[in-house]
């Protein structure tokens, strides 16, 4: 067994694992199990970094066996210097989870382990997937850990949520199986998505094939106006789910729109790039503004992830270098501070049961320790330079300005309502006096809670003060894909290719 | 044309009969109330015939016996292996259950499922319009008994009765296309049939009109809509162990029969029974997914949902011939083949459970009776959820693949009318997975009622609860390695089309 695959299976084997350990009375046990398991994952996939050659776009640490002979589906997987840090965001954000749920979840201890660990190995098989079927296999069944998750453990309205979210994303990723098996029909045969990347298709049917793949990728990720489950959920899902949902799972929408929608249907990629540029900058403006008058701060914070994943599919159909790896970029700060901010609510949420903005204030003079962390997140969070969240945003309105100047101008306009919303909540919630006294009787983080935040903190300013490990990675990758999409895939006129 | 006496086409159904008849003698001696002699006899007699179907569908070999009356070939080998297994299952399943409400007073239980499975195996292997028939009315009327089987029960005479009427009427419209056929084709042959409709020599508007009839009874058989209304009736009125007996392996003989009538017999007439399935199976589609909506009876729900499952079943196969190019054939009637056998598996671990939790006085046939089920016991909701996400059509689970091989076939198919079936089918499962999973919800997301006989684990015996793990796990493990699966029935078929 290869390393991908052991990245994949193993935390999907300490998860099945901790579902066998069932009574309550071994609640302690499955904590520590769990982190064992987290934690060997994500030993497992350092290696997968360390051997990373940035210098060819090829798949590396590729494994192939027949899966399915009759279907001609290989059980293939590799990564390359798109999927590589989101395999390895994958397997770190689960040992934070762990250790965010290690006291606070007291009911079904093992169920809850063992569903984030499996949610973990299944998320790292859609990043590393080079199948479709394989893909699609590993995309849909994220959703059955992640539907339990908010079911079980979520909030008041959590059947409602959960249901939502499943039906949501269900519908979508319904059509991109149409499209798969359409693929596949098209290739002569094939679920290999490099086959697919090289297969030229008709305008009318790379149009279809973008769509399906819209409904299932833009429900995903999410982009307005598909965005209304995330807020939903996000409020009722717990801490945990949260931070997943934002800081890995978003990112399975947007990822297949660089491994699927743009190499496989670039004609229609360039045609419709300016539909995907308009919702994404309507998510950025728009979202940012209703972030602005949100309540609660877990919908702001969703809210603010709709915004933020803007800017994501935004760098996107840009078509060039700085987009492209801006919004990659984006997306892995994202993943840290999304994540971050969902667990300093979290922490929150613990000690005061409420998640309403206008329940806090003053939180400064009883939490010191932990409002220097949500300090730091937020400024994140704003895009303040020298943290992650600046880099990603950066790099995307420099290639926004490259390609039109008003896109560049209106995108850069996020800065401004990000600060605004961010700041205004931070403002509200932590400075100022105490202003109950509930927030009189809180009691600043334990060693536990420092840890979790700490390791989040150092992830967040490493990335912003040094963010060329994670660029020199996907250099390569990028510029091979750029330079796939810049080619036509229409059939020449008189060589006669055609399905 | 005779031929010698092939003791391969008639010996498992020789060993039937034989111990059918013994065991129906020796019940008589038996006074034990759970009649283990007899259940012990008729386990090994089933395994023995299972094995016995097994090997000769080994062989490969397409042999006829009785003067052409029957047929033993791999297709119908497998089926016939399948079907003793699932019979097998439901009595394993079904004995304590129906210990418990005294229906195994007169002994009848066994020798009438023997009798049942005889009746299936002469409808697989029959290669002659009689001999179909023949097992067919051998199969119902062992049904009709079996369902009334508990006499001092309202609800089951009056499903019994229900079912014997409507039961009668297909059977009726069946024999009637049947004559209609031999009418015009002057013989009752199945290879005969096909080799003079396959010539001019016959009068179309005669065969039109018989084939209607025949469809319309296999549709009764299959219970697709619109002739469906017997099924949520018998599935709620019938005691629990006997609706899993008529709605597990008969499906498989049902299926057989559509396979040798309207492939083996009448392919040619394909434009006519096409046509006729397509407007079944979108009925099917619509009224069951909906109608299963609306339910809360879980016996009724899933009888909805069965409609809509067999509803797939047929779109699989009208796929195999367009435009009057069989070539998609084996490709199509595998992936029909694959679901009918993937859909049985998955329903007799549905059932198992409900037959499971069900008790003296207690029919745990209401969707809330599962309230909570994952606190009573963890195991056993995993299992049922393993089977609900199957029947939804979830991966890994392997009614994932069954759904993707049709959608396969329809959309191989290459006309566009397929290709917006299958959008249409793949709207109406999301439809399906509303139901589904609003039970998953039900045992996963709710707690359990503080007293009665809902709020109380699963007590059974050892051997059942292991058998019934295996089961379940074996929807996850063949969605997870289906290939074996696949290729055994793309063999069966392609040896009964070159046949």
């Amino acid at each position: 067994m290869g390393l991908l695959s052991l990245a994949i299976w193993l935390p999907i084997a300490f998860g099945v694992l901790l579902l066998t350990l069932g009574r309550e009375s071994q609640a302690r046990a499955v904590r520590w199990v769990a982190l064992i398991g987290a934690l060997a994952s994500f030993l497992v996939t350092l290696p997968l970094w360390a051997g990373f050659d940035n210098g060819t776009a090829a798949m590396q640490f590729v494994e192939q066996t027949v899966w399915m002979a009759r279907f001609n589906v290989n059980y293939q997987v590799g990564v390359d210097g798109i999927s590589l840090w989101f395999v390895l965001l994958t397997a770190f954000m689960t040992v934070i989870v762990v250790i965010a749920g290690w006291e606070v979840i007291t009911e079904r201890v093992n169920q809850y382990m063992g569903a984030f660990l499996i949610l973990s190995g299944l998320m790292i098989g859609v990043f590393s997937a080079l199948d479709g079927l394989l893909f699609y296999v590993f995309f849909e069944a994220t959703l059955i850990p992640m539907y339990l998750i908010i079911g079980i453990w979520g909030g008041p309205n959590k059947i409602y949520a959960a249901f939502k979210f499943f039906l949501y994303t269900l519908l979508g990723s319904l059509l991109l199986l149409v499209a798969l098996i359409y693929l596949y029909l098209a290739s002569g045969g094939s679920f290999d998505i490099a086959t697919w990347h090289q297969l030229p298709l008709t305008g009318t049917a790379q149009t279809l094939i973008f769509f399906a793949f819209f409904a299932a990728f833009a429900v995903k990720v999410p982009m307005w106006p598909v965005h209304t489950w995330l807020p939903d959920v996000h409020v009722e899902a717990p801490t945990g789910g949260s931070a997943v949902l934002a800081a890995i799972m978003l990112k399975l929408g947007a990822y297949g729109f660089l491994r699927f929608s743009l190499p496989i249907a670039p004609d229609a990629a360039h045609e419709w790039a300016w539909l995907m540029i308009t919702l994404s900058l309507i998510a950025v403006i728009y979202v940012g503004l209703v972030a602005l008058v949100q309540q609660d701060m877990k919908k702001l914070v969703a809210y603010s992830s709709v915004a933020h994943m803007g800017f994501v599919t935004l760098g996107f159909f840009l078509f060039n270098d700085l987009g492209v790896s801006g919004g990659l970029v984006q997306m892995i700060a994202h993943g840290f501070v999304s994540g971050a901010m969902f667990l300093c609510i979290g922490v929150l949420y613990d000690r005061m049961h409420s998640r309403e903005i206008a329940d806090y204030g003053g939180v400064i003079n009883t939490m010191p320790k932990f409002t220097a962390f949500a300090l730091l997140f937020a400024m994140a969070n704003c895009g303040l330079p020298a943290t992650a969240g600046f880099v990603g945003e950066w790099m995307v309105i420099l290639g926004a300005v490259k390609a039109n100047f008003w896109v560049g101008l209106l995108a850069a306009t996020a800065l401004i309502f990000g600060a605004a919303y961010t700041l205004w909540m931070f403002k509200r919630v932590y400075l100022g006096p105490v202003a109950n006294d509930h927030v009189k009787e809180l009691t600043d983080i334990n060693g536990r809670e420092f840890l979790m935040l700490t390791v989040l903190a150092l992830a967040v300013l490493w990335m912003g003060v040094d963010p060329k490990p994670f660029t020199d990675v996907m250099n390569a990758s990028v510029a091979e894909l750029l330079k796939h999409v810049a080619v036509s895939k229409l059939p020449v006129p008189g060589i006669g290719i055609s399905n | 044309m005779i031929d010698a006496f092939s003791w391969i086409a008639v010996l498992p159904e020789l060993v039937l009969l034989v111990m059918a008849c013994a065991i129906t003698l020796l019940d008589l001696l038996v006074k034990s109330r759970l009649r283990t002699g007899s259940f012990v006899l008729t386990l090994i007699t089933l395994g023995a015939v299972a094995v016995l179907q097994a090997f000769y569908a080994n062989t490969s070999a397409t042999v006829y016996g009785l003067s052409n009356m029957v047929v033993s070939d791999p297709m119908g080998n497998w089926l016939k292996c399948f079907s003793a297994l699932a019979v097998m299952l439901t009595l394993i399943y079904g004995r304590a259950y129906a210990g418990d409400r005294d229906m195994l007073r007169g002994g009848e239980l066994f020798s009438l499922s023997l009798f049942a499975l005889l009746g299936m195996f002469i409808m697989i292997g029959g290669n002659n319009f009689l001999m179909i028939y023949l097992g067919l009315e051998l199969l119902t009327l062992a049904s009709y008994a079996l369902v009334a089987l508990r006499r001092d029960h309202a609800q089951s005479t009056e499903a019994a009765m229900k079912y014997f009427v409507l039961g009668s009427l297909a059977s009726g419209l069946l024999l009637y296309g049947l004559s209609m056929m031999y009418g015009a084709t002057g013989t009752l042959n199945i290879n005969e049939v096909f080799r003079v409709t396959n010539s001019d020599l016959v009068n179309p508007q005669v065969l039109t009109f018989g084939i209607v009839f025949v469809v319309a009874g296999l549709a009764f058989k299959l219970g697709v809509a619109p002739f469906h209304m017997w099924i949520p009736d018998v599935y709620q009125g019938a005691p629990t162990a006997i609706t899993l007996m008529i709605g597990g392996a008969p499906k498989l003989a049902a299926f057989a029969i559509v396979i040798r009538l309207l492939v083996e017999g009448m392919l040619p007439l394909w434009f006519d029974w096409q046509q006729m399935l397509m407007i079944l199976a979108v009925a099917s589609l619509l009224v069951g997914n909906f109608a299963a909506i609306a339910q809360t009876n879980l016996k009724r729900m899933l009888a909805f949902s069965t409609i809509a499952q067999m509803g797939f079943v047929l779109l699989g196969l009208m796929s195999g011939v367009v435009n009057g190019h069989a070539g998609f054939a084996a490709n199509a009637y595998s992936s029909a083949m694959f679901y009918i056998l993937s859909y049985v598996l998955t329903t007799l671990a549905t059932f198992g459970i409900i037959l499971l939790l069900a008790r003296e006085g207690f029919e745990s046939e209401e969707i809330s009776d599962l309230t909570g089920l994952n606190q009573r016991s963890p195991l056993y909701a995993a299992v049922m959820a393993i089977c609900l996400f199957s029947l939804a059509g979830i991966p890994p689970m392997v009614g994932f693949y069954a759904k993707l091989s049709v959608l396969q076939a329809l959309i191989a198919s290459g006309s566009v009318l397929n290709l917006g079936i299958a959008i249409f089918a793949v709207i109406m499962s999301l439809v399906g997975a509303f139901y589904y999973l609003r039970v998953v919800k039900v045992m996963y997301f709710d707690a359990p009622a503080a007293q009665g006989p809902a709020s109380e684990g699963v007590r059974a015996p050892l051997g059942t609860r292991a058998v019934l793990t295996v089961n379940g796990l074996l929807v996850l493990v063949l969605g997870i390695l289906p290939g074996g699966l696949m290729i055994l029935c793309a063999r069966a078929i392609v040896q009964m089309l070159s046949a």
